[in-house]
């Protein structure tokens, strides 16, 4: 090719070609990641350890306590995996950001933009890379719930839908952790702060005990934010109806999960154009 | 792919008045200057000179707050997607992802730059052997030394062939071996037609490769020209006269204080003159001693440095460590010459 003509057409053809090459670009910057995971399967299976142990514990320590505070008919095992899944996945959501960061502080962002790649592929790519690495660990935790005497109250097209909407939730916490990756110099950084943001989503939340048990000024917050209200449409879609659950919960999460990517993806993509 | 080969004759690289500031320090302060098509600039600066921020702005990592600069025509600011076809980067440090094989790297690298898939495989084989690589391809990079990591590095960003390669320090770091074989590319790549800027902080490196070279300090340009220019303009010729015994050289010293700057140390008399001046001045130190019958055992001229350029433009060393000013007597590699009749 020759004598390309940068004049009038140029601004537009930069912009079509950003986004002609997003699935593409997208699609390898998921198998870089994807062969980083498969590099280093160890991350996968401590990702699994600390939610396997949750379940044990409490399932086992904690669980004959507050069962008490369940409505009747409710097991606590029941209870508690939706729970578990969801904590696992906003934990888990955290790689997002720790990656990033780690890719920032080697130069490897750099170096994707200095390439003519569209500009949200890197984004892209690792949350759906992410959101692989999830399925994963929602399947392994699945087996371990069986074991522990986890049932199905309902049927398998609810299971499923459950399942998706697990993964919905990590998609979208993943492109909330994306903005503290690339905000922050190192990977020790992005975990630090993370983790209240998580302490306070995954512990002030409905995950492990009622909300009814806490102080009524949590409750509010407890009852309302999103890893609650995700984790009781799980618990609606596997446990069936019941005291406490309710079929609302599930457009709730919905939109929680549209809202979250909807704000948090374009501030990450912004973030990304100007990381340094 | 040499796509966007755009305004025919004009320069490869140009930077006007670019400034840069983060927050209240303002690291770049308009530098404004030129490369050539197929040459090779050496821009020049001790550390935090703002080299790296005129670099990232270039290969529009960051967006200049002042000026403009265009690459092959093409302007930074207004067809960054445009600019990245045409450029390659090799920055500080090893850009490479460490859990991936130097092929995979490679092939991540030409995916991204969109080559044709059937293009891939074979480009990364050419980049391999090229770079001795090729037994290597296959093991992750995280197994690599410093200098397979540069090399790997460099060989990402000259994936989709750009016509122009930017070079922040690329030799930082590695041992003199791995040195030579960098340099080697890079003169390869610029006989091939490649524009270069290459920042760096050893004057070697500058004095081996670069056809121009600009100074920066504190965000502005301080000097430009040839290597020769400015060793002639900034730099210091010294002349050594040794004698045979120390009366002689005493004598000597007194009468040769017209010509330059004497100091002398036991037999030897080291005359210090400007450096456009080595030549006449030796002729001159030649006509004083024979007119006054004084032999001299040893009779050496030292031509001027870019370390001595450097240090009267800056006040200091470039090199921090082993910039121990001996840059007179390092085994000197032979000056790329200047090609001629480069069809362009």
């Amino acid at each position: 090719m020759s004598a390309v003509d940068t004049s009038r057409y140029a601004d537009r053809r930069d912009a079509w070609s950003e986004r002609r090459f997003v699935v593409g670009d997208s699609v390898a910057i998921v198998w870089r990641n994807l062969l980083n995971i498969r590099r280093n399967p160890e991350l996968l299976v401590f990702a699994t350890v600390q939610p396997v142990i949750f379940v044990l514990m409490f399932r086992y320590v904690f669980g004959g306590a507050i069962q008490g505070s369940l409505p009747a008919g409710q097991t606590y095992v029941d209870y508690l995996m939706p729970g578990v899944f969801v904590q696992t996945i906003v934990f888990g959501s955290l790689t997002t950001g720790v990656g990033l960061a780690e890719d920032l502080n080697k130069g490897l962002i750099d170096r994707f933009r200095s390439l003519p790649m569209a500009r949200s592929a890197v984004l892209v790519g690792r949350t759906g890379a992410d959101l692989v690495r999830n399925f994963f660990v929602v399947v392994l935790m699945c087996v371990v719930g069986f074991i522990v005497g986890w049932t199905i109250g309902t049927d398998f097209v609810r299971f499923v839908a459950a399942f998706v909407l697990i993964l919905g939730f990590a998609y979208a916490m993943s492109w909330a952790f994306a903005i503290v990756g690339l905000s922050v110099r190192d990977a020790e950084t992005a975990q630090a702060v993370s983790f209240p943001f998580l302490a306070v989503l995954v512990f002030a939340s409905s995950a492990f005990v009622p909300v009814a048990t806490m102080p009524s000024w949590l409750q509010g917050w407890a009852e309302h934010q999103p890893v609650s209200v995700v984790i009781n449409a799980v618990r609606y879609l596997t446990i069936g109806s019941g005291p406490g659950l309710n079929a609302s919960s599930v457009p709730k999460a919905i939109a929680w999960i549209v809202g979250i990517v909807a704000v948090c993806a374009p501030i990450a993509v912004a973030r990304y154009r100007k990381a340094t | 792919m040499a796509s966007a080969r755009t305004t025919g004759d004009g320069p490869a690289i140009v930077a006007e008045g670019l400034v840069k500031r983060f927050g209240d320090v303002e690291a770049v302060r308009g530098v404004s200057f030129e490369v050539p098509e197929g040459r090779v600039l050496g821009l020049l600066g001790p550390n935090g000179a703002g080299k790296t921020t005129v670099v990232r702005m270039l290969t529009t990592l960051v967006r200049p707050d002042g000026g403009a600069a265009r690459v092959l025509g093409l302007d930074v600011r207004a067809r960054p997607q445009q600019v990245r076809n045409v450029i390659g980067l090799a920055g500080q440090y090893a850009a490479i992802d460490e859990n991936l094989t130097g092929r995979e790297n490679l092939r991540l690298v030409g995916k991204l730059s969109h080559l044709a898939p059937r293009d891939i495989g074979p480009r990364a084989d050419v980049l391999l052997e090229r770079f001795a690589l090729s037994e290597a391809a296959n093991r992750v990079a995280r197994t690599y030394s410093g200098g397979m990591r540069r090399r790997l590095d460099l060989a990402a960003a000259l994936v989709h062939q750009p016509p122009v390669l930017f070079l922040d320090e690329p030799t930082t770091g590695l041992d003199p071996q791995g040195r030579n074989e960098l340099w080697d590319v890079i003169e390869d790549l610029v006989d091939g037609g490649t524009t270069v800027l290459l920042t760096t902080q050893y004057l070697e490196e500058a004095d081996t490769l670069a056809d121009n070279i600009v100074v920066i300090d504190h965000g502005n340009v301080i000097a430009e020209g040839t290597a020769a220019e400015l060793k002639a303009r900034l730099g210091t010729s010294t002349i050594e006269i040794g004698f045979r015994d120390d009366d002689v050289a005493t004598t000597a010293a007194g009468m040769l204080a017209s010509v330059g700057g004497v100091d002398r140390d036991g037999k030897l008399v080291h005359l210090s003159v400007p450096g456009e001046h080595g030549a006449g001045s030796m002729l001159e130190t030649v006509r004083v001693l024979d007119d006054a019958r004084l032999e001299p055992a040893t009779l050496v001229l030292r031509e001027p440095t870019l370390d001595d350029v450097f240090l009267s433009l800056t006040g200091h060393a470039a090199e921090e460590g082993d910039g121990d000013g001996d840059g007179a007597v390092k085994t000197r590699r032979r000056r790329r010459q200047p090609r001629a009749g480069r069809a362009r």
